[in-house]
């Protein structure tokens, strides 16, 4: 094996030109591969994050007493369809409020706890039964107004499902292309060492004395491509993390976790590794006749 | 050493070889000489198992060539050194490399490696030229590098498919000394050539091909 890596750095080493070609088209597939899977991640994440968050607020009007509040309290917790409840006084409104706005003086200043309603957060244990409960809710007569964020879900639905389908669609695309990528540059190298192939069959070598350099060259132009990707990929979320952290606002996805990262690291130089090698044992197969 | 038994090889319909039967014994030094289409060149590709015969029986020391299994034929080759006229060196390596290189296909180490060139290099006169490229040295040089190469594994046969065609006589002879030599030493030596100078000079087992056929097969023969 040692000799194999030898002959297939020596391999690399002497046509740098096709060297850089295949790692930087196996680079380009890693890093559509990388952004789709961290896109579909963040936005997996998200939708997780609204499905979880009290999926229902019910505002109540001015003057409605602790006791009216109570007591729907009491009513929805019998229902079996339902998660949790919280209630938000007007003076916690204010506090939420203020940390929300805490960088405008102004707003703060001109707000106070009697001009915001109390409210009621209501969560479900499924996103469908949330427009039951709205129901519930809008017929309580203390009730002002329900606030639903199904339309956020489905539209984040909607995205996620687009980013995967695309993503797969994409990737797999690419995937494809690479695998014949590298059965194109390794065919053409299995060309090129027809004399020094031919040598070595009489000097007696084994089939896969002179096989294994090609499948590690391939390997190795899927594995270059791959790590060089996620080096990219994780550089540029580092370094959009500040802008990406002030848009997602709540949304707790950043800095993105180290395990994560490494987790995809792991994932795609593995399937570097099938694919380099799936193509270069393709080349081998089909050009090297032994 | 080398047994061939009615062996024919046909390539469609043209015959290359027809019912040829002989035998080399080990150590021995064999000329085979004939017209360009004689055969040559198919007898010594049938005994490195390039070529298969159409029928016949040809064995090279314990190996059946006509049975043998395709994961069994790199160990015959191992058996077998091979030169040729034009010397097969690979351009983009050194004369140490291409020496090398039938080491390492035999799986030794660097060190072994460099032990056993450097006396082999020694022993064909170009050490001082080992980290030269084929491109920079004369025939003759080349040729003794081919012929290093074949024979550093330490072969029973060495095959010489007209290993003097492409230099001139006094080069030609210095080669022919050397083969002389590893003849010495005991391994079989089994040399395709035009040369009659030099068949005629060194007087060994003269094997006459023509059209296939062998018509003349003697000891200290004469290539008229």
């Amino acid at each position: 094996m040692n000799r194999s890596l030898e002959y297939a750095k020596r391999n690399i080493r002497r046509t740098p030109f096709q060297a850089i070609a295949a790692s930087m088209v196996m680079f380009l597939t890693f890093f559509a591969l990388l952004s789709f899977l961290i896109v579909g991640a963040g936005s997996d994440e998200t939708l997780k994050f609204f499905e979880r968050k009290p999926q229902a607020i019910a505002f109540f009007k001015e003057g409605t007493t602790t006791q009216d509040i109570s007591s729907i309290e009491n009513a929805l917790k019998s229902e079996d369809k339902v998660l949790s409840t919280k209630y938000i006084s007007k003076e916690d409104a204010l506090k939420k409020y203020q940390e929300a706005n805490k960088d405008q003086p102004l707003l703060t200043e001109l707000v106070s706890s009697s001009i915001l309603p109390a409210s009621l957060e209501i969560s479900t244990k499924s996103p469908e039964d949330l427009s039951l409960i709205a129901d519930i809710l809008s017929r309580e007569p203390v009730v002002e107004q329900v606030f639903l964020p199904k339309d956020v879900i489905k539209n984040l639905t909607s995205i996620t499902t687009i980013i995967r389908s695309v993503g797969a669609a994409v990737v797999g695309f690419l995937l494809i292309f690479a695998t014949l990528v590298i059965v194109m540059i390794i065919g053409f190298k299995i060309r090129l060492k027809r004399s020094e192939i031919e040598i070595m069959r009489l000097l007696g070598a084994s089939p896969s004395f002179i096989r294994n350099p090609f499948i590690l060259e391939g390997i190795f132009y899927g594995v270059a491509g791959a790590v060089s990707a996620w080096i990219v990929s994780y550089g540029l979320l580092w370094y959009f993390t500040p802008f990406l952290k002030g848009y997602l606002g709540e949304v707790k996805l950043l800095p993105v976790n180290p395990l994560f990262m490494l987790s995809i690291l792991g994932a795609s130089v593995s399937l570097a590794f099938i694919v380099g090698g799936l193509g270069s044992i393709s080349a081998v197969k089909r050009y090297l006749k032994i | 050493m080398i047994l061939f038994d009615s062996v024919s090889k046909k390539f469609g319909s043209s015959t290359a070889l027809d019912d040829v039967s002989m035998e080399i014994k080990q150590g021995e030094f064999v000329f085979i000489v004939g017209p360009s289409g004689a055969g040559k060149s198919t007898l010594l590709r049938i005994l490195t198992r390039e070529l298969l015969p159409t029928s016949g029986k040809v064995m090279v020391a314990t190996h059946d060539i006509t049975k043998i299994k395709d994961k069994d034929v790199p160990n015959l080759r191992r058996k077998v050194g091979v030169v040729f006229q034009d010397f097969k060196l690979l351009d983009d390596r050194t004369v140490f490399e291409n020496v090398s290189l039938a080491l390492e296909v035999l799986g030794k180490k660097d060190d072994e490696i460099a032990k056993q060139v450097e006396h082999i290099l020694k022993l064909v006169e170009i050490w001082d030229k080992r980290n030269l490229f084929p491109k920079q040295l004369s025939g003759g040089e080349a040729q003794r590098t081919a012929i290093a190469r074949a024979i550093v594994g330490k072969p029973d046969v060495l095959l010489a498919d007209e290993p003097t065609g492409d230099l001139d006589p006094k080069t030609a002879w210095g080669v022919i000394q050397l083969l002389n030599e590893i003849n010495s030493w005991g391994t079989t030596i089994f040399m395709a050539t035009h040369n009659q100078e030099i068949v005629n000079t060194l007087k060994r087992r003269v094997i006459v091909l023509k059209n296939g056929k062998i018509i003349k097969d003697s000891k200290e023969g004469k290539y008229e």
